[in-house]
């Protein structure tokens, strides 16, 4: 059974821009984009809300995100059940439990595509983040929200959506809307320290 | 042709067309079952039957190399489509997801029947609770995609469950561009597996030959960078290996025959008698093949392949005929009365050698002994009886008593060398003495002609593949299908604690596949019935977030258990589980067998080997047999070749005994033995110490060495020194060497291990045979 890697490349392509919070001063995609290629390491906490339509009650996670420079990420749950799910390099792992799987990103060219995303988002750089999604941003400095609707079919057929909003150089949520009417909600907090 | 020749010519040509019409209708087989005993033991016979029709021949392994990864992968989805749609390949694989759907959708209807985590515990309020809570968990984490989009169906996670235990497999291959690639991601893979039996290499090459036409049709042709195909397997190296052989065969042959042709052309002058001297030994071969085929009803190849060089000493005999009749008119009268007894001698002790043969409990080796046995004596009584009638009576051959009395001189005059003879045993002793631990080699790669190269490559794609070589494998027997699929569930139960001690990393068993129906039945009666499961469920997720009601899926999936349909072995044909169940699951006559396929630990104090005695410990009582392929056909081999060894040191004995009563006088059968022993033993010395490891080849080529340099031993004892007769003899027995030396010297130069083996050593010894018997006859000499 392979294991869903495009939720997995979505992930690590939130991880890259929900850790680097942006500031600048007049409000545009450019200026929010700049702000993420200055940012350096970073560390925030994190609660996931995940929504499933079956379920009465979204099914709640948290842990910690990383952002080592230049290119390690990490999403550590840590409730309710221990997981780590780490991109480092072109390889991406998920350990849960007593399984580890482990995946080579340039033995998958659709997943190429998620790394020039991740990896432009971190260096600031438009052009291979549009290749990906089509991107707006709405509201101003204080609350803004960047919507990215991905353009990729194998990613498109899973995903709808994905909506980012913070204030200032904060992320402070990203939601995925899943094509299924399924959505996740992460919110986002900043922790001091790498 | 006179009128007294016709009768034994007619009666030649009677045998041959008897020989040649049983010879094109016998049944040849080239599979490891000459190597099987004649009352093999059922590890023995299922060694056999695994590597003649098994799973594991009929595996070939496709890489699609150059261009680019985009490119790679456009030609592997072509390629599999073209060979899906032929009938003679039952399997092809490239990792591409559509192959997988059916696959997935199976393991979803399927999944209470396949899951060993299905008891009546699971569905009890308290297992629904423990098992919904497990999948949920998994739907909030990044692993959770297919547990999540099944949620309403299988809230007790089945799917993931199978997922993660046995029929996810050990390994999976890596992925370029949506197919099956090498870990480097350089080449595209393909798993491809052949209708016809590995051990059908006439099938196994119009296979070969389908997947490179298909590859050639779907491969763009004019790219940059273009495409290649490189295939490997089983069934891949016995076509290479068979078409090296016969080119080096073919390369050597013509080779050899041209350098023979001029030699004998020069020392004949007479392109008839060359023509003739072929007759005795394609005589003695057909003759050979019709025996083994009248015998056995079946001929080994390597039968074949080791009784054609037995019989090369059917060359020297009409070379014996030719020179020693010289051109006088009466020659071939005075040849019958001189030189015949002394042939008819040779060749009686060389038949009753190999007759040794025929004692063996091998059918191989017994096939070999009488091949050798009726081609050499249909060899010898054509030459007698047959061949000089077909001798044109103007025929004139060049006379070689001049050359013969040269030779006589040499002779003579290296009597003072003779000590060399005795030197040479001693110091050929000590080194064999030396190195008598590893003078044999005992296992099965000894004749193994696929290169190192070729070997590791092969040996790259499959850990790319993770596809298991099979080596280790349980057998049980059963009565019917469903009989032997419920001795492979108690056999997997007993194999489960090796796997938690990690004597074992794990296995596959065809009841993963297809469970029996009495395990099946066990699984289906495990659920409740819809009324008393939704009361369960009610209670079971009280205060989750997950409703009853919103199970419905479920509910209805768990009543199609009731309704009785079960997993059929119909329901997997076409998928990769069905051939996986294939190769497991078979049919042997009446009987039915179950393999379960053993895979070794990758890491840890016993990495990549089974501990045997382990697993046969676990396996005491439960009827079930374990075999380790490697192991098994190593020890065939060395068995055969240890038969080998015993019966040709009993042949030997026997061809003393029968020269004992033909000379009556224990000097005069020393005289004859001595340079026969000498010589083996030196160039046994020679090969030993050069590098080499004594295999089969080894000791075919010594019996040889034996039988033919008998004739020079018995020449040099009985012929009288001086006269021209005897310079004719000496001329003859150089020319046969020669013919010999350049005949298996030039198959010396061959790039084939096996080939170049038995070439050195005949060629080395026959030499060595022939020089050692004119030296210690050139002592007698001058003893007299």
């Amino acid at each position: 059974m392979p294991i869903h890697t495009s939720r997995m490349l979505a992930f690590a392509a939130l991880l890259a821009t929900a850790l680097a919070a942006p500031a600048a001063p007049a409000w545009t995609l450019e200026r929010l984009l700049a702000g993420f290629a200055q940012k350096g390491s970073a560390r925030a906490s994190f609660i996931e809300e995940k929504k499933v339509r079956v379920l009465d009650r979204p099914l709640v996670s948290s842990g910690e995100l990383r952002f080592e420079a230049p290119d390690i990420l990490e999403k550590r749950t840590l409730r309710p059940r221990p997981e780590l799910l780490r991109l480092e390099g072109d390889r991406l792992t998920l350990e849960r439990g007593d399984r580890k799987l482990s995946l080579d990103l340039r033995s998958t060219p659709e997943a190429a595509a998620f790394i020039d995303s991740i990896r432009g988002t971190l260096a600031g750089d438009r052009e291979a983040l549009e290749r990906v999604y089509r991107l707006r941003l709405e509201g101003n400095v204080r609350s803004w929200t960047l919507t990215l609707t991905p353009l990729e079919p194998a990613l498109a057929a899973w995903v709808q959506r994905i909506r980012i909003a913070g204030q200032h150089a904060d992320v402070s949520v990203i939601e995925i809307l899943q094509t299924n009417g399924d959505s996740t909600l992460m919110s986002v907090q900043p922790l001091a320290g790498p | 042709m006179t009128r007294r020749a016709f009768g034994p010519v007619a009666a030649w040509l009677a045998v041959l067309a008897v020989a040649a019409g049983v010879a094109a209708s016998a049944r040849y087989t080239a599979d490891l079952s000459a190597f099987l005993p004649r009352s093999p033991s059922p590890a023995q016979q299922l060694l056999v039957d695994q590597l003649r029709d098994g799973v594991v021949g009929r595996v070939m392994l496709a890489a699609i190399e150059g261009a680019d990864a985009q490119a790679r992968a456009t030609v592997s989805r072509a390629l599999a489509a073209r060979l899906r749609a032929d009938p003679r390949f039952t399997y092809v694989a490239n990792g591409a997801a559509d192959g997988a759907e059916r696959e997935r959708a199976l393991l979803v209807e399927h999944r209470y029947l396949l899951s060993p985590a299905v008891t009546p515990e699971r569905f009890t309020v308290a297992g629904l609770r423990q098992a919904i809570g497990d999948t949920l968990e998994l739907v909030a984490s990044s692993a959770g995609g297919l547990a999540q989009a099944l949620l309403a169906r299988d809230p007790t996670g089945e799917v993931a469950a199978l997922a993660a235990s046995h029929l996810a497999g050990a390994t999976r291959p890596a992925l370029a561009a949506g197919v099956w690639a090498s870990r480097d991601g350089e080449r595209a893979l393909l798993v491809v597996r052949t209708a016809a039996a590995g051990a059908d290499t006439d099938a196994q090459e119009a296979a070969m030959q389908a997947v490179r036409t298909a590859f050639a049709d779907v491969a763009p042709r004019e790219a940059a960078a273009p495409a290649r195909l490189r295939l490997t397997g089983g069934g891949v190296f016995a076509v290479e290996s068979r078409a090296l052989i016969k080119s080096e065969v073919a390369r050597v042959a013509a080779l050899g025959m041209l350098l023979i042709a001029t030699l004998l052309g020069f020392a004949y002058r007479s392109g008839i008698a060359l023509a003739l001297g072929l007759l005795p030994v394609l005589t003695g071969a057909l003759v050979g093949v019709t025996a083994v085929a009248t015998g056995f009803g079946l001929v080994h190849g390597i039968t074949l392949g080791f009784g054609a060089t037995l019989i090369g000493e059917a060359v020297d005999y009409a070379i014996y005929l030719f020179v020693q009749s010289g051109s006088a008119g009466g020659g071939q009268d005075a040849w019958r009365n001189e030189s015949w007894p002394t042939i008819r001698l040779g060749v009686i002790t060389s038949m009753m050698g190999f007759a040794a043969l025929l004692f063996s409990g091998f059918p191989g080796l017994a096939q070999l002994g009488l091949y050798s046995v009726c081609g050499l004596g249909a060899a010898a009584l054509f030459t007698r009886y047959v061949l000089p009638g077909l001798v044109p009576a103007n025929l004139r051959v060049r006379d070689l008593a001049s050359v013969g009395a040269q030779i006589a001189r040499a002779i003579a005059a290296a009597g003072r060398w003779r000590w060399v003879v005795p030197a040479l045993c001693v110091a050929a002793t000590v080194a064999l003495l030396a190195q008598r631990d590893t003078l044999w080699a005992e296992n099965l790669s000894s004749l193994n002609t696929v290169s190192l190269e070729d070997q590791d490559y092969d040996g790259r794609l499959r850990a790319d593949l993770g596809a298991a070589d099979a080596r280790y494998l349980v057998v049980v027997g059963g009565r019917d299908e469903q009989d032997a699929l419920r001795a492979a569930e108690r056999t997997a139960a007993a194999l489960a604690p090796l796997v938690a001690q990690g004597v074992i990393a794990g296995f596959d068993s065809p009841a993963h596949y297809l469970p029996s129906e009495a395990t099946q039945e066990a699984r289906a009666s495990s659920m409740p019935g819809p009324r008393e499961l939704r009361a369960r469920l009610a209670r079971a997720l009280r205060g989750s977030p997950l409703r009853a009601a919103r199970l419905e899926p479920f509910v209805a999936d768990a009543a199609k258990l009731r309704t009785g349909v079960r997993l059929r072995r119909a329901d997997l044909e076409g998928t990769g589980l069905g051939v996986a169940l294939d190769g497991l699951l078979l049919r042997r006559g009446e009987d039915w067998q179950a393999l379960l396929t053993l895979r070794a630990p990758a890491a840890g104090p016993g990495a990549l080997s089974v501990d045997a005695a382990r697993v046969r410990e676990a396996l005491i009582g439960s009827g079930a047999l374990f075999l380790d392929i490697q192991a098994e056909a190593d020890a065939l081999y060395a068995g055969y070749l240890r038969e080998a060894i015993a019966l040709s040191a009993t042949g030997v004995a026997v061809v003393l005994l029968a020269l004992m009563v033909a000379l009556r006088s224990a000097a005069r059968v020393g005289r004859v033995a001595a340079p026969l022993g000498a010589a083996v033993l030196v160039a046994a010395a020679v090969l030993a110490s050069a590098g080499q490891t004594l295999n089969l080849l080894h000791l075919v080529g010594f019996l040889l060495v034996v039988a033919v340099g008998s004739n020079y031993a018995l020449f040099f004892e009985r012929t009288a020194a001086g006269g021209e007769g005897a310079h004719r003899v000496l001329a003859s027995l150089a020319l046969a060497n020669a013919t010999t030396v350049i005949g298996f010297g030039v198959l010396a130069t061959s790039s084939v291990m096996v080939l170049r083996a038995i070439g050195t050593t005949v060629a080395l010894g026959t030499l060595l045979a022939l020089v050692f018997a004119a030296l210690l006859s050139g002592a007698r000499t001058d003893a007299r």
